[in-house]
């Protein structure tokens, strides 16, 4: 049974997958390549953030700070009078790496708080990140932005390297969820997640995992970052390291269900596009805003473990009631062919 | 076998102008069943706490195994053999029973990056499984057990470190009369395997049943140390039950 479960999810994902890599090559109008990059973006994005998010039950508020950064790192690297090529992409390991490092301190401290102060402590990081692209002009450009070279793509395939790009981060972050899942690293946040104080008691690694989970995590979103610099050309703070990237990711994540493999993805193929079509309804006005917040508003009152673990939920109910319609019929039978009167 | 495997020196916490505990010292010698009873508030959790890392002491020192416990954590003492239960179970209700054991039985830094249940964890914890008469609800999620259950299978966590000494807080507390009698089986059996207990407990008939000697706490502070017998008839337990 539960080979036949690992066989799915892995015909799942290759179908998935395959999908993402043929509809560039198949083609279609420039409006649904460009969505469909930030769609992979954000699904990235918001699989990333589920590793300490969901995995770990820690919601950061702050991870558009690690998002920034990585773009920072591109956008400075390899600014305007850099011819990049595909080295940018080349180089994204290190920055994830880099990131990664970078966030472990920040981590320690931050993890040391829990629930909503974690978020709130989180949400600071943020605002400081920010603050500090917006003063750092020496290094940032401060308010000015900083551009980043153009890359020196074919017109007609220009937003193949960038949309590939994310379909590999897309799949690395899903690849690292499956291994963490597997692995005694995913046991170990399962028991962080529900009750840390006891995991303590049992002898878990607690500090350790949630470290591994936090900086892994900041290290992809990073890399995302990184891609998406390259990708938009220029970058300012307020769009970097910006509050609406983490909710974004926050938001699809608990859309679909925080700490499933899917929820994130679907959450974001969901999100995305339904964002992309408010803000051309509603136009350049932000009354968007307003519909993602009523979405918001509805998951947290319906559906407030996701899309995904609902389902999963109800499946699962009705299949209890079956099984115990079944087992009943027989209890009886035995109870009075033996008449114990005793029932298993 | 009269070595001392825990001993609590002075051991004082106050919470605001409450003394919990307050000056507390007693042992525990290796090979027992040692029983801590008191009234309610007499701060026999809180000293629970206090051993095993979860509460600071204000003063007071600790010795577990000839070495003193400086900063008492948890983890640490968990690894080194001390592990306990909550009076309300505590279980992680997402992972299955299998797992819930699997993980509680410790795991060195290379297995943290392994396979989430290998081949070995697996007969490990189906052996415990099997001591427990829990084996067919071994990959069931264990939020879906019942509470008798939750306390069998939080005792039978604790027991996968293979720990010398076991505190168990107040093991029987709300379950029925047989999941009493199954729970004093194992502690039983686990005590003829070497394993020296703690126990707080409400159910005095239990207590006088498993227990030598018995450690009777009032007011943050022992007031009495013996047999079961000897506990039963001594004027001041009497008076902390009863009186004052």
């Amino acid at each position: 049974m539960r080979a036949l479960l690992a066989r799915i999810g892995v015909v799942r994902a290759v179908i998935f997958f395959l999908i993402l890599i043929i509809v560039p090559i198949v083609g279609g109008p420039v409006w649904l390549i460009n969505t469909l990059i930030f769609t992979i973006m954000y699904a990235a994005l918001a699989s990333s953030w589920n590793l300490v998010g969901g995995y770990a039950g820690y919601p950061s508020l702050g991870h558009a700070a690690f998002f920034g950064l990585g773009a920072y790192a591109i956008a400075i690297t390899f600014n305007k009078s850099v011819d990049g090529g595909y080295v940018p992409f080349i180089v994204l390991p290190i920055v994830g790496i880099g990131a990664a490092l970078i966030s472990l301190p920040i981590g320690w401290v931050a993890m040391r708080t829990r629930a909503d102060v974690f978020a709130i402590v989180t949400i600071t990081l943020l605002f400081i990140a920010q603050t500090l692209a917006f003063n750092l002009t020496g290094v940032t450009g401060g308010a000015q932005g900083t551009s980043v070279a153009v890359a020196p793509f074919a017109v007609d395939t220009y937003d193949w390297p960038f949309y590939y790009g994310m379909v590999v981060l897309l799949a690395v972050a899903m690849g690292i969820s499956v291994y963490f899942r597997r692995s005694k690293i995913g046991l170990s946040l399962s028991t962080v997640r529900a009750d840390e104080e006891k995991a303590h008691g049992v002898g878990v690694r607690v500090t350790a995992v949630k470290l591994i989970a936090f900086s892994v995590s900041a290290g992809l979103v990073a890399m995302v970052g990184g891609v998406w610099a390259y990708y938009v050309g220029f970058v300012y703070p307020q769009f970097a390291i910006d509050p609406l990237i983490t909710i974004g990711m926050v938001l699809m994540a608990f859309l679909g269900g925080r700490g499933t493999l899917w929820g994130p993805v679907l959450g974001a193929f969901i999100m995305v596009p339904a964002q992309q079509y408010f803000a051309y309804t509603f136009g350049a006005s932000e009354l968007y805003l307003v519909a993602y917040a009523a979405v918001f508003l509805i998951i947290m009152l319906f559906l407030p473990r996701g899309i995904l673990p609902s389902i999963a939920d109800r499946l699962r109910k009705r299949r209890a009631t079956a099984n115990a319609r079944e087992d009943i019929i027989p209890a009886v039978d035995v109870a009075a062919t033996e008449g114990t009167g005793v029932a298993q | 076998m009269s070595e001392i495997l825990l001993s609590v020196d002075h051991l004082t916490k106050r919470f605001g102008g409450v003394t919990a505990v307050n000056e507390c010292s007693f042992q525990v010698q290796t090979g027992t069943i040692t029983a801590l009873i008191g009234p309610n508030g007499s701060g026999k959790t809180t000293v629970f706490n206090m051993v095993t890392g979860y509460l600071k002491a204000d003063s007071g020192s600790i010795t577990f195994k000839g070495e003193p416990i400086m900063r008492p954590r948890p983890a640490d003492l968990y690894r080194r053999g001390l592990s306990r239960t909550f009076q309300q179970a505590r279980i992680f209700p997402d992972l299955t029973v299998l797992e819930n054991l699997v993980v509680a039985a410790g795991y060195s830094w290379k297995q943290l990056f392994g396979k989430r249940v290998t081949a070995d964890d697996n007969a490990r914890a189906h052996r415990m499984l099997e001591e427990f008469r829990l084996e067919q609800l071994a990959d069931l999620p264990s939020g879906e057990l019942s509470y008798g259950q939750r306390k069998l299978l939080e005792f039978a966590a604790v027991l996968m470190s293979e720990p010398s000494l076991v505190l168990l807080d107040e093991p029987t507390a709300g379950v029925n009369p047989v999941m009493i009698d199954t729970m004093e089986r194992h502690v039983r059996e686990r005590h003829a395997n070497g394993v020296t207990f703690l126990i707080v407990e409400h159910d005095m008939q239990l207590v006088m049943r498993l227990c030598d000697p018995v450690i009777v706490l009032d007011r943050g502070a022992p007031i009495a140390f013996g047999t079961p017998a000897a506990i039963q008839s001594d004027p001041l337990v009497l008076e902390a039950y009863l009186g004052g």
